[in-house]
């Protein structure tokens, strides 16, 4: 373990029970992982193995069943809608397999949207929203993109407007589900460049969950799931 | 407060967005509103009109124009129409005439009318004969034309002579002059037989009024009328009148005139004060009154009826929005997952309907302007559009844009991030 690195991710004995109509899933059996700030993570496993349901808890899309989350030293578990809701504006960007986007709206809209719901006391002014949604799209090599709807965009920059409204409120951490499951080798190549990029020159923790072995590799360090449980790689 | 102003345009601006990116749909969704709006503006304003037009006559006949009338007939439990006894009596009307008994009318002009046919030659109109005294011209503010009107003397000898209104003699005579002229008027009864009387003068045109038109009507003296063309008497015998119209001096008086005149029919009828007059004393600002209930009674009725359409669009506004809640579940989850609460979704679809209604509601006023401007062009029905009318339209039409978002908002605002972002 590196002294210096804090950690930003902790989570202890978490457990996720779904209750699908008679039936009990247990997501999660009992997970505990430390991910450190600046660190770069992929969770792997099968399918049913419970990353997906792992991302949504560290995401702060869905709350634990129970056990202890604590991000960046605060914990989460009891926080009310609206806290969530906070957090996933400007602690966490996400980027999905299946892109996400609004459709019949412009690039520099999808990257202005978490901007207009940010209240750091009061609202983002729009020019402020659409300036830094442009450096986010510059960032991601789409200035030339701006006005273009999903429809008129390849695969490849769809998931870079995806990335660029991810990163727009400047957030430490970036979750990626899939980045590159939906795109041609070429195209996820270019994703991948991205969040290289966004990891080694901003520090962003990067969070991703994949199958693929190769895209795996490409991260620091390897967690794999199987069953709800973790079976390899729970620290360094 | 200019923090709330900013997040209320920021809504706005986001149900905007979220509308203009479904023009059609949108545009189809406000049709109901559209429609239900400019209906209730149309009909109202309809409403409206005809109430000030009557306002706006009975004004212009002047208000201290009073009506005496004889009060229903009623025999056991069966009650005629209002003025069908005989009970008000052509003594009556020179008692009330008397100054020593009514000592603040200026004028009074007994009345016994009854409409009938008029002949001259192959022409003939079924017009009102008004039998009447030379008070009447002033009474309504009437000018002779040619000729003159009915004269003290014409009563007394019950000379068979008439006066034209404007319209009847154009009617009866077309362009030449119908002085001297002899004219036919059909009895009443079952006997029938007609009556010749000369024309001795003829009104200058006085324009429509509330109690039938001046121009529409023969004079002739008042006893003529009750003894040589209708039966004007009563079981006793005595000459009746059909009203009395009465001037008080001034406006202020009126109130007095008609307790005057009150008193002295008790009086005359041997009734007791708490026993239910014979007759009825009104003033024009009665009539107003009376006027103005079925009016009013007409317009809340086009306005429900107008109402209701605008219900059923707002029930197609919550269709619409349940729909493009269903329909934009993934919508939802993103904009969830990069940060909006509950209450950003709910205000986002809350806002979305009102915004919709309230267009809806604009364009409707417009298209009930339009309406009502071409109601009036066609010259049928006169139409007024009140600034109540067009208030109670925006203010019905933002109601309904809440009240039926509301549920579709709610539905959209308890969506489950995850569950939303999976939606296909």
């Amino acid at each position: 373990m590196v002294e210096e690195k804090t950690s930003m991710i902790e989570i202890e004995n978490v457990t996720k029970v779904y209750q699908m109509g008679e039936v009990q899933v247990h997501a999660l059996r009992g997970v505990s992982l430390e991910i450190e700030q600046g660190e770069w993570v992929a969770i792997m496993g099968p399918s049913g193995s419970g990353k997906s349901t792992l991302m949504h808890v560290i995401g702060c899309l869905d709350t634990p069943t129970s056990g202890m989350y604590r991000l960046d030293g605060v914990e989460v578990g009891g926080m009310e809608d609206n806290q969530l809701a906070a957090i996933r504006n400007q602690q966490i960007g996400f980027v999905f397999q299946t892109f996400n986007l609004l459709s019949r709206t412009s690039a520099l809209k999808q990257v202005m949207l978490p901007l207009q719901y940010t209240r750091d006391g009061q609202r983002v002014p729009l020019a402020e929203r659409a300036r830094r949604a442009r450096e986010a799209l510059d960032m991601v090599g789409l200035s030339d993109r701006m006005d273009h709807q999903p429809t008129e965009l390849s695969g490849g920059q769809q998931q870079r407007v995806a990335i660029a409204r991810a990163l727009v409120n400047g957030p430490p951490i970036i979750m990626a589900d899939e980045p590159t499951g939906n795109l041609d080798s070429k195209a996820g190549d270019e994703v991948m460049e991205i969040l290289h990029r966004l990891h080694e020159e901003r520090g962003i923790t990067v969070v991703m969950v994949t199958h693929d072995e190769e895209i795996g590799a490409q991260a620091e360090r390897i967690v794999r799931l199987l069953d709800g449980l973790i079976v390899d790689g729970v620290g360094k | 407060m200019i923090a709330g102003i900013a997040d209320l345009w920021e809504n706005v601006r986001v149900a905007l967005d979220g509308l203009v990116v479904n023009k059609m749909r949108s545009a189809l969704t406000m049709l109901g509103v559209i429609i239900g709006v400019g209906a209730v503006i149309a009909l109202m304003s309809i409403g409206e009109g005809a109430q000030a037009s009557i306002t706006e006559e009975i004004i212009s006949i002047g208000t201290n124009l009073l009506f005496v009338s004889p009060g229903a007939f009623e025999s056991g439990p069966v009650r005629g129409a209002a003025g069908s006894a005989t009970s008000l009596t052509y003594d009556d009307a020179e008692a009330i005439a008397d100054p020593r008994n009514v000592p603040d009318a200026a004028l009074v002009a007994p009345e016994f009318s009854q409409n009938t046919q008029v002949i001259f030659g192959d022409a003939n109109v079924n017009v009102p004969v008004l039998g009447t005294t030379d008070e009447y011209l002033r009474a309504y503010d009437l000018e002779v034309g040619s000729g003159r009107f009915i004269e003290e003397k014409d009563v007394d000898k019950r000379a068979n002579v008439a006066v034209l209104g404007y319209q009847t003699a154009q009617d009866l005579f077309g362009g030449f002059d119908p002085i001297g002229q002899k004219i036919k008027v059909a009895l009443s009864g079952e006997n029938g037989g007609r009556v010749s009387v000369v024309v001795v003068g003829v009104l200058e045109e006085k324009g429509d009024s509330m109690m039938g038109s001046a121009d529409d009507a023969v004079f002739v003296p008042i006893t003529t009328a009750q003894t040589k063309l209708f039966e004007g008497r009563n079981a006793l015998g005595q000459p009746i009148v059909t009203s009395v119209n009465v001037v008080a001096a001034s406006e202020d008086q009126s109130e007095a005139v008609m307790d005057q005149i009150d008193a002295l029919l008790r009086r005359r009828h041997d009734l007791d004060p708490d026993e239910d007059a014979d007759f009825s004393v009104m003033s024009q600002a009665d009539m107003l009154t009376m006027m103005t209930t079925v009016t009013d009674i007409l317009t809340i009725f086009l306005g429900a009826v107008a109402g209701i359409s605008l219900l059923v669009g707002g029930i197609g506004i919550m269709n619409i929005m349940l729909v493009s809640v269903t329909e934009r579940t993934r919508e939802i989850g993103i904009r969830k997952a990069v940060g909006a609460r509950k209450a950003d979704i709910l205000m986002q679809f809350l806002m979305e309907a009102v915004v919709l209604s309230l267009l809806g509601g604009l364009l409707g006023i417009l298209l009930g302007v339009g309406l009502a401007q071409l109601v009036s062009l066609t010259g049928l029905l006169e139409s007024l559009v009140t600034l109540n009318s067009v208030l109670l339209a925006v203010g019905f039409s933002f109601a309904i844009g809440l009240f039926f978002g509301i549920y579709p908002a709610n539905q959209a605002a308890r969506m489950n991030p995850i569950e939303a972002l999976r939606y296909e």
